[in-house]
């Protein structure tokens, strides 16, 4: 038998600090944003200037990991050159690689920098090898993010028909609409993941006790409310409790985080190239935690595939830091669907 | 201003499904979308069928279009993509990348739908040399984004606006409306189907917030651009997207056409035009008709 391919863990980096932990536990590559828009993290207190870029950059590379600057957003006529001059700032920087989901601002990093390598944002919204093969061929990606929503012989599928390296997300938040395609937030509160990079935005948020409970309010609209002693959580529209008929549940999804831990042998298998941990929005003690117990499993996992079996202590230690405390294995596992 | 019929966002029973399209060849409509956009399991009506409504509506004068599914999973959802593709006759609407590269591969002219994400005139200007003809702007997008784009608009492209109906806000791998039965989307029972305009969902003080139609979700409020016609047209929009709902799809279009040819009719519903004002999209902007 082969040699499994390497598979790179792919770290969050909100900033420096949780840059440094990635780096320091064990990542393959960080990946990180500009203070703005320009990215699908866009929040208050996040991201990387250009003098922590700079050290960031020079951090991970002293140590032999990549950086790669997700620039993932949807730019407009009237801000377009903010986009292309981040572009150019990525580039001029070194970083290994931009992650984009435009279109149009492939082009550009295409024709502006013909060396720089660029990466498919899950945010492009791309789930099928035809449209991933589109991508490649009119823009030269090397590697796509698979959107949250494929079944492991699905991401096969893709795999079997593509020259594209294939990444996925491996542990963290989950989205329950496909990236790219979700305009709730735009919906209710103004503020769009696509084009602001920010979801159900931190100013558009109340929290406020009541006679009836603990309310979340998203720009006004009641987004759930908590009885004494129930766990509480941001007020995501797609998390939220809602009423149907008589009946209120969590009509869209659960709050849960991903974990693919026990997909991880099939993974190899199939030859996914990189496995994404979602979370530049959290901390760095988060960052240095997911991002060890992850190099553990994937160094386990490669060197016996056959043998691999997700340790109860790796479990608990993930479940301890996922949201809503409990975990699912998204929509590679059919049942979820 | 032409004004088109989008595609039925809603899984309809079959009979129920060609008896609206027979009375459609009668509607003042000039472009009507075909096809299932939304879920891959729904099967009521097949490309065949949908192609011989078209040719039905072809003869009654209308341009007829058919629209791709705008999630597309599984080899099987491809293999219908690619015989949508190659049909050689309609014209297809591409709501995802995968039609985009087949369409143009073949150099066939499509329309670039509103689900391809175009919010910029680089974007939309590479689409139109692979063959796009005609986009839908995205619905989240409005006035600010066409004005900006208008000066380097591709020649000849045509530009239409969601302008009507229960907005399109997301897509999903769950169908929501099977989880509502505590169902799996594998064997959901097709439940959408008893939902012809979609599942409520309301807040936990009963405002309604959402509508739930399967795997996508919608606005709860019904977009309405009637009021905002003459400043569309001055925008440079060149075609109106109605989608059907249920019942009144044949007022809504007289209504429109009524706007364009200079006489108000006026329409009742709880309405939005958040998105083209550049707010947030639930928000009434103004009246609404």
């Amino acid at each position: 038998m082969n040699a499994p391919t390497p598979i790179e863990l792919v770290c969050p980096a909100g900033g420096l600090p949780a840059l440094k932990a990635a780096v320091d536990n064990g990542a393959n590559c960080v990946y990180a944003g500009f203070k703005d828009d320009t990215n699908a993290r866009n929040f208050t207190g996040l991201n990387f200037d250009e003098n922590s870029l700079k050290e960031g950059i020079r951090y991970a590379h002293d140590r032999g990991v990549k950086v790669l600057i997700a620039l993932n957003t949807y730019p407009q006529t009237e801000n377009w050159p903010r986009w292309t001059a981040a572009v150019d700032r990525a580039a001029d920087y070194g970083v290994d690689a931009i992650i984009l989901a435009d279109p149009g601002l492939m082009a550009y990093a295409q024709r502006a920098h013909p060396n720089l390598r660029l990466h498919l944002s899950v945010q492009g919204s791309a789930t099928n090898y035809e449209a991933i093969n589109f991508y490649h061929e009119r823009f030269g990606i090397q590697r796509a993010v698979l959107p949250r929503v494929l079944s492991l012989a699905q991401v096969e599928q893709v795999i079997a028909n593509t020259p594209v390296e294939i990444e996925v997300f491996g542990f963290g938040g989950l989205c329950v609409m496909v990236e790219g395609r979700c305009a709730l937030s735009a919906y209710a509160t103004g503020t769009s993941p696509n084009c602001n990079g920010a979801c159900s935005p931190g100013k558009a948020v109340r929290w406020e006790q009541t006679p009836q409970g603990l309310e979340t309010r998203l720009n006004g609209i009641l987004i759930d409310r908590y009885a004494e002693g129930e766990r509480t959580g941001y007020p995501t529209i797609c998390k939220g409790r809602f009423e149907v008929d008589e009946e209120t549940y969590y009509a869209i999804e659960e709050p849960a985080s991903l974990n693919t831990l026990e997909f991880l042998p099939e993974l190899v298998r199939m030859g996914i190239r990189a496995i994404k941990i979602e979370g530049r929005q959290r901390s760095p003690a988060y960052v240095a935690q997911v991002t060890k117990i992850w190099r553990e499993a994937i160094d386990n996992c490669l060197r016996d595939p056959g043998q691999f079996a997700p340790k109860a202590s790796w479990m608990a230690e993930l479940n301890k830091v996922s949201e809503g405390q409990s975990y699912t294995l998204g929509a590679y596992n059919r049942p979820w669907k | 201003m032409k004004l088109a019929l989008g595609p039925l966002q809603y899984y309809w029973p079959r009979q129920q499904t060609l008896d609206f399209y027979e009375s459609v060849a009668a509607m003042p409509v000039d472009i009507v979308y075909l096809g299932e956009t939304v879920c891959s399991r729904r099967h009521e009506l097949r490309l065949d069928d949908y192609l011989d409504i078209a040719a039905r509506l072809a003869d009654a004068g209308k341009e007829a279009v058919l629209s791709t599914l705008t999630l597309i999973e599984s080899e099987s959802d491809l293999k219908a993509l690619r015989r949508a593709v190659d049909n050689q006759r309609f014209m297809v609407e591409a709501n995802e990348m995968g039609a985009v590269r087949l369409l143009a591969k073949q150099g066939i002219p499509f329309v670039a739908g509103p689900t391809l994400n175009i919010f910029n005139a680089e974007t939309l200007g590479l689409l139109a040399k692979l063959g796009a003809a005609r986009w839908v702007m995205p619905p989240e997008a409005g006035r600010e984004l066409l004005a900006g784009m208008r000066p380097a608009l591709p020649v000849g492209i045509e530009t239409e606006v969601f302008a009507y109906g229960r907005v399109p806000l997301a897509y999903s791998a769950r169908c929501f409306t099977a989880r509502r039965f505590n169902l799996q989307k594998d064997n959901c029972e097709f439940k959408c189907i008893d939902f012809p305009d979609g599942m409520m969902i309301k807040t936990r003080e009963g405002q309604e917030f959402l509508s739930v139609n399967g795997i996508q979700t919608q606005s709860a409020k019904i977009y309405n651009l009637l009021a905002d016609l003459p400043e569309l047209a001055a925008a440079g929009v060149d075609i109106l997207r109605i989608s059907p709902q249920e019942a009144g799809t044949a007022a809504v279009l007289a209504a429109f056409r009524a706007k364009l040819d200079g006489r108000d009719t006026p329409l009742a519903g709880d309405f939005c035009n958040g998105f083209w004002h550049g707010r947030p999209g639930l928000e009434l902007i103004g009246k609404a008709a």
